[in-house]
């Protein structure tokens, strides 16, 4: 028995690896129906296996009445594969992919608000935006804003450089990401809206990659 | 020009509305859909409805259970002895939060549910108004898909949804909240369109014929293969398509508790129960199989026991409707998606025709050895308080297999699983995965209503009775023929088992007390009988099942048996006790 308890204490209630083996970022993209509540839906798939969500954002899709969301989280490929197929199985979803974040080009937005005599007085503005492919959105006498898209370590940047002058204001927005390899869902969707569809739309694609799934 | 619009007003003029309610909209949907029994209490956002209800009593059969708990479980018994929807109604706020444990337990128990509840007006939404509450998000997790109706529009085509979601695919409880004003609101009706599509829904897999290939091809060269079966057969219909299967193959199986008499108990190559209170062979032989043949079962915790001491030497081949199943918990060597109707006959026609004779008989070699160690003595006491299992044995003899057992959670629930001999199929009806104390009484009067024709025997702890027994008050008004055992160990038995075995005898708070069940049946005009002598036994069961009408039997068992053989927690399936 003493054995058994502490092989188990190394995995967590939900069978994951505490130890964070294989963790890395995946970024889950979701099609679906544009419908109240599904929001909930989706989250309370990751808040019951205690997964915090990095990134949520939004958003329509190329086609009109389909929304997609992006969801970024860190954790192993296991674990992600099955969050994928408990989202899929949710009614009003049409689809779900995830990738990392080699597959995928992303942004994310960020505002940083400063005081535009602080500015003034002791920083070049125009060096300050060339160097960090900063644009300003709002000059005005008490303040400016300056806005930068970019990855993660980009947008943290700029808060570093600015926060010796006093930086009152900062956000970031969700991460969007656009798959590299993916021709878009407009082809899918036909799939979808027939009675009998193909194959490709039924099935998760991990198990077309057969020869990694099979050990026969 | 001119033609053109004269033919739209022709075909206007033909096609025909007539102004209903929503709840009228409501009730032609359910009678369209084929529904004959309603589970249900009113209430004041629900008048409405109940009131278009007033005048369809001929048509649709209400039943008005006591609490909406028992309405939910009422609904689940239904739908597992008919195979139909259970549709359950209930009002705003406390009504719908009674409906969660149902709910719950009917999704982790695929049980095909239409919940309707009334909320209140649209423009009250969201202002803590009298008997409002988000029943939309409290429920979300335990439903397969919900929705909430603020216009009565909507209702034709939301019910035929809701229909099509709960009993397509794997099957699932589907809760539509429909607020007080669309139920009051006229609108142009249509006509009721069932549904079947939703593009963002596939129901079931398509079936790939290489994976069947596959898995035939795994099957053939295997000398030890075992079979895992569970409730995915009778979901999806499939009993013969099984029995074929097993029966050209000539490969023992084993079922889960939710599974149990998808063949019947004594099929030759029917092995006996998994998991945590299985039986001892299909536990120790799991990790001895060479390929193992998991059919509409989801490798539940107490079905597996420790997952990385499970079936580690297997080859395994996973038939299920659903692809998240797939590699949730065991690892898959052939997943074989589909609908097992339509996938098992598939592998039936490429599989050989074989016995494993001499695996069978290890098989029948274990049962032999938990014959001697646990099951002779459970069966067949002589001396001392009845056992549980007597009880079970005793019932089979008197009702031949032929009867619908409604078991509610624990140890009772164990013991009749394990012994209670079923012939048919749909014939076993208990809380499985959510594990719901007091589901028995009320499951067994919604079986009745699915099964009229067959006899109802519910068999019911101390514990769980006192759950819902208010549902004796349902049994009493509608007169529905309900034949309750309670198995009266004076404890809440499993707990107290646990509790022995794990926590050094330290009872803690498992000492519940009864009132007099007999008595409490009279006060509800229901005849019934205590015994606590091995002589009155089959006399009294008998009284019980010649009763016209429901009849409660209590019998006195002794206090502290222990279920075994017994898996525990956190243990390997071959490291299960005899005891």
């Amino acid at each position: 028995m003493e054995n058994t308890i502490n092989e188990i204490k190394k995995v967590s209630p939900t069978g994951r690896d505490l130890e964070g083996a294989g963790k890395q970022e995946y970024n889950i993209t979701i099609y679906t129906e544009n419908q109240v509540g599904l929001l909930n839906r989706i989250a309370i798939i990751f808040t019951r296996r205690k997964i915090n969500i990095d990134s949520l954002n939004t958003s329509p899709s190329e086609i009109e009445s389909i929304h997609r969301f992006n969801v970024v989280i860190t954790e192993s490929e296991e674990v992600v594969r099955k969050l994928t197929r408990q989202i899929e199985k949710q009614v009003e979803v049409l689809k779900v992919y995830y990738h990392t974040n080699e597959d995928v080009i992303w942004q994310e937005l960020a505002l940083y608000k400063v005081s535009t005599d602080v500015i003034a007085e002791k920083v070049s503005v125009e060096r300050l935006l060339r160097e960090n492919g900063a644009r300003a959105v709002v000059i005005r006498k008490d303040y400016t804003v300056f806005e930068t898209t970019g990855h993660r370590e980009e947008t943290d940047n700029l808060i570093n450089i600015l926060q010796p002058y006093g930086l009152i204001e900062f956000v970031r927005s969700a991460r969007v990401a656009i798959i590299k390899d993916s021709e878009g869902f407009n082809s899918k969707l036909r799939e979808f809206e027939r009675l009998e569809p193909g194959e490709e739309v039924i099935e998760n694609e991990y198990l077309n990659k057969g020869a990694k799934v099979f050990t026969m | 020009m001119e033609v053109a619009q004269q033919e739209i007003l022709t075909q206007a003029a033909a096609k025909e509305t007539t102004k209903v309610s929503g709840s009228v909209a409501l009730l032609e949907a359910l009678i369209a859909e084929g529904v004959d029994t309603i589970f249900g209490y009113p209430g004041g956002a629900i008048m409405p409805i109940y009131d278009a209800l007033y005048d369809y009593n001929e048509k649709l059969n209400h039943v008005l259970v006591r609490h909406e708990q028992g309405g939910t479980h009422a609904g689940q018994g239904y739908a597992r002895t008919s195979g139909k929807v259970g549709v359950v109604f209930a009002t705003s706020g406390p009504g719908a939060t009674n409906l969660v444990t149902g709910l719950a337990d009917a999704q982790i128990d695929s049980t095909p549910l239409v919940c309707i509840t009334g909320q209140v007006f649209a423009h009250l939404l969201g202002t803590d108004a009298f008997q409002e509450t988000d029943v939309i998000n409290i429920t979300t997790p335990v439903t397969k898909w919900n929705y909430q109706v603020t216009d009565a529009n909507e209702i034709p085509e939301v019910i035929a949804k809701a229909f099509y979601i709960a009993k397509s695919g794997r099957p699932g409880p589907v809760l539509i909240d429909i607020t007080k004003n669309a139920q009051i609101q006229l609108f142009d009706y249509e006509g009721y369109t069932p549904c079947n599509h939703i593009r963002s829904y596939r129901p079931k897999p398509i079936v790939r014929h290489q994976y069947i290939e596959q898995a035939a091809a795994l099957i053939n060269q295997a000398k030890k293969p075992f079979i895992l079966f569970g409730q995915g057969i009778l979901l999806g219909s499939a009993e013969q398509e099984f029995k074929a299967f097993v029966e050209k193959s000539g490969i023992p199986a084993a079922w889960t508790i939710l599974g149990a008499g998808a063949i019947p108990t004594d099929h030759p190559l029917n092995v006996g129960m998994l998991g945590m209170h299985g039986n001892y062979g299909p536990n120790v032989l799991t990790n001895e199989c060479d390929v193992l043949i998991a059919i509409g079962m989801r490798f539940d915790d107490r079905v597996t026991g420790r997952l990385d001491k499970y079936a580690k030497q297997a080859q395994v081949i996973h038939l299920d409707i659903d692809p998240a199943e797939i590699d949730k918990n065991v690892k898959t060597t052939v997943p074989v998606w589909g609908d097992c109707k339509e996938t098992l006959p598939l592998l039936t026609a490429l599989v050989e025709e074989k016995q494993h004779t001499e695996w069978v008989k290890l098989f029948n070699e274990y049962t032999r050895k938990e014959v001697e160690a646990v099951i002779h003595d459970e069966l067949n006491p002589t001396s001392g308080e009845m056992t549980m299992g007597e009880v079970i044995k005793q019932l089979n003899d008197l009702t031949h297999g032929e009867a619908v057992i409604v078991t509610d959670v624990g140890q009772h629930q164990m013991v009749a699983c394990r012994y209670a001999q079923f012939n048919k199929t749909r014939s076993n009806v208990t809380s499985g995965g959510l594990g719901t104390m007091g589901f028995a009484l009320p499951a067994a009067i919604g079986a009745k209503y699915g099964a009229q024709d067959r006899t109802v025997v519910a068999i019911i702890g101390d514990g769980g009775f006192q759950m819902t027994c208010q549902e004796l008050g349902t049994i009493m008004q509608t007169g529905v023929d309900v034949k309750i055992i309670i198995l009266n160990n004076r404890f809440l038995g499993m707990v107290r088992q646990w509790q022995e075995l794990f926590n050094e005898r330290r009872y803690s708070f498992v000492d519940i007390q009864s009132p007099d069940f007999v008595a409490l049946a009279a006060a509800y005009r229901i005849p019934g009988k205590c015994i606590a002598e091995r002589e009155e036994l089959q006399g009294a069961l008998k009284e019980m099942l010649d009763n016209k009408g429901s009849f409660l039997l209590e019998v006195m068992v002794t206090k502290e048996n222990n279920v075994f053989p017994m898996v525990p927690q956190g243990c390997s399936v071959s490291e299960i006790r005899l005891k």
